[in-house]
């Protein structure tokens, strides 16, 4: 299987653990990931907080790098994966819109492609049989609290995801890899995303309700797709009792016994390896 | 007739032709305001934003910090019985405000501009030279804001440096000219407000 790829600015610097564990998870499972050549910023909530039309051109310009190869772009952050789908919707129904983006652009939209979540990607486009059959160390025992958060799901007439209250797919693939999904009332509650730098407190507020709803649930830890909830609920923790904040690709990558996993575990805020090696998942 | 100060009768419609959204439909069941995460910290609660713009008070709309406080999460239009989505609302409230020079959330208005700002320069977002472009910002338009949370940024940050996840040398992409065009095109379609 053939995708393009857009990581978006943070797979490469403050999610760089979930920028790596989709690249190897894709490449563990035979998806070949064809980065976009010379992309840019999608422009996040600030582009659509200040400027209509940049909220729609920035991103357009990335679904616009897409058209040639047309095949379907996976994008690991759901907020670049939203601002996507919305780019891709204006050019696709607004005739005005696109001749004005293809003139701009020097570009022909054909509209082969879409925009996909990398979680999508990995949960529809293989068999779940495929994805057990990599496993090689069973996560047995290990019970995960899966988060999907906000814009991932909704609004559920432009993403299409299962459930836009109670999604299960991320449970799925948790599952699929030996580990125990929690049911848990948090999934997907927003954890405050860009007012971290602008409004802490919110944010600080906001994540710790998340925590603790799946401390209650008797979650180990919390699996996220989306480096700003990890980031948020990572470093924002303000309870005795601290919980490991996964990408759900490096939870993969762990089952897979793929390298390097160990090292994107030492850039986590919450040191997930005593857990790990408590339960014996780690040496 | 005199129409007292701030009340503008066409605003609801205004804001429904831009937003797109069919704000008339509001019968204030408040599901909105109940499943919205920031609404704690806004002065006037999602669904009382609503019906202030159906009352035309466009003024104490615009002025609002709560505006600023919405993270378009999504989940009221999610949940609203009538389908109305509250994220375009904000937006075209925010773009509002700041054309027509009413009060700005401070923190969060220089954030969203130091984030733009870092796309003009770079094509990309550099977070090391963003959150220092935030700070002067805050300083510039109302100083105690700079100190507000430094120390915690300060340990996040040195945090994120350890550990090598803030990039210390911004990476420009190549056809920057392309970015330029895009704002500039932008700035034409709608001010984007004062720098
Ligand atoms: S949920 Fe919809 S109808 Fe109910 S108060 Fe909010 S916007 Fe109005
Ligand atoms: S989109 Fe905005 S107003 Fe609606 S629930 Fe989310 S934060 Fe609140």
């Amino acid at each position: 299987m053939k995708y393009t790829y857009y990581p978006g600015c943070t797979a490469g610097t403050t999610s760089v653990e979930f920028g790596l564990s989709t690249e190897a998870v894709c490449e563990a499972l035979d998806i070949e990931l064809l980065e976009l050549d010379d992309w840019s910023c999608c422009g996040a909530s600030s582009a659509h907080s200040l400027n209509h039309e940049l909220s729609l051109s920035l991103p357009g310009r990335n679904v616009a790098l897409a058209q040639e190869a047309g095949l379907d772009t996976v994008i690991p952050c759901p907020a670049c994966y939203q601002t996507s789908l919305s780019a891709d919707i204006a050019l696709r129904e607004d005739e005005a819109w696109r001749r004005k983006m293809e003139s701009m652009l020097d570009f022909r939209y054909t509209g082969q492609g879409r925009p996909r979540h990398i979680l999508d990607v990995l949960s529809y486009d293989l068999e779940i049989e495929a994805i057990q059959a990599r496993v090689t160390k069973s996560l047995e025992g290990l019970k995960v609290a899966s988060y999907y958060g906000c814009v991932l799901v909704r609004p559920p007439e432009k993403t299409g995801w299962d459930d836009a209250e109670h999604p299960i797919t991320m449970d799925c693939l948790v599952g699929a890899i030996g580990a125990e999904p929690v049911d848990w009332s948090y999934k997907v509650d927003c954890c405050g995303a860009s007012l971290t730098l602008s409004k802490s407190e919110v944010v600080v507020t906001l994540a710790n309700k998340i925590v603790e709803g799946a401390i209650e649930a008797g979650a180990d830890c919390i699996a996220s797709a989306c480096g700003i909830c990890q980031i948020n609920l990572d470093t924002r923790q303000a309870g005795v009792e601290k919980v490991p904040i996964f990408y759900f690709t490096e939870l993969m990558a762990l089952a897979f016994g793929l390298p390097g996993v160990e090292k994107w575990f030492g850039k986590h805020t919450v040191d997930p390896r005593p857990l790990l090696r408590e339960r014996g998942l780690l040496t | 007739m005199t129409i007292a100060v701030g009340i503008d009768p066409t605003f609801v419609d205004v804001v429904r032709e831009r937003s797109g959204e069919r704000i008339h439909r509001c019968f204030y069941c408040q599901r909105c305001t109940v499943g919205c995460p920031t609404a704690h910290v806004m002065e006037y609660k999602p669904a009382q934003l609503l019906r202030l713009i159906q009352l035309g008070q466009k003024d104490r709309v615009l002025d609002s910090s709560a505006i600023w406080m919405c993270v378009a999460c999504e989940a009221c239009g999610t949940r609203c019985p009538n389908q109305i989505r509250l994220a375009p609302v904000m937006d075209v409230l925010r773009i509002m405000a700041v054309k027509e020079k009413h009060a700005l959330e401070p923190s969060v208005y220089a954030l969203h501009r130091s984030f733009l700002d870092s796309i003009r320069l770079w094509g990309r977002v550099h977070e090391l030279s963003l959150i220092m472009e935030h700070k002067v910002r805050c300083l510039l338009a109302e100083p105690p804001l700079f100190f507000h949370g430094l120390i915690s940024d300060l340990i996040m940050g040195a945090d994120l440096i350890l550990k090598g996840k803030i990039a210390f040398v911004p990476e420009r992409i190549k056809r920057m000219g392309e970015v330029k065009r895009l704002y500039e095109e932008a700035a034409g379609a709608e001010s984007e407000g004062d720098e």
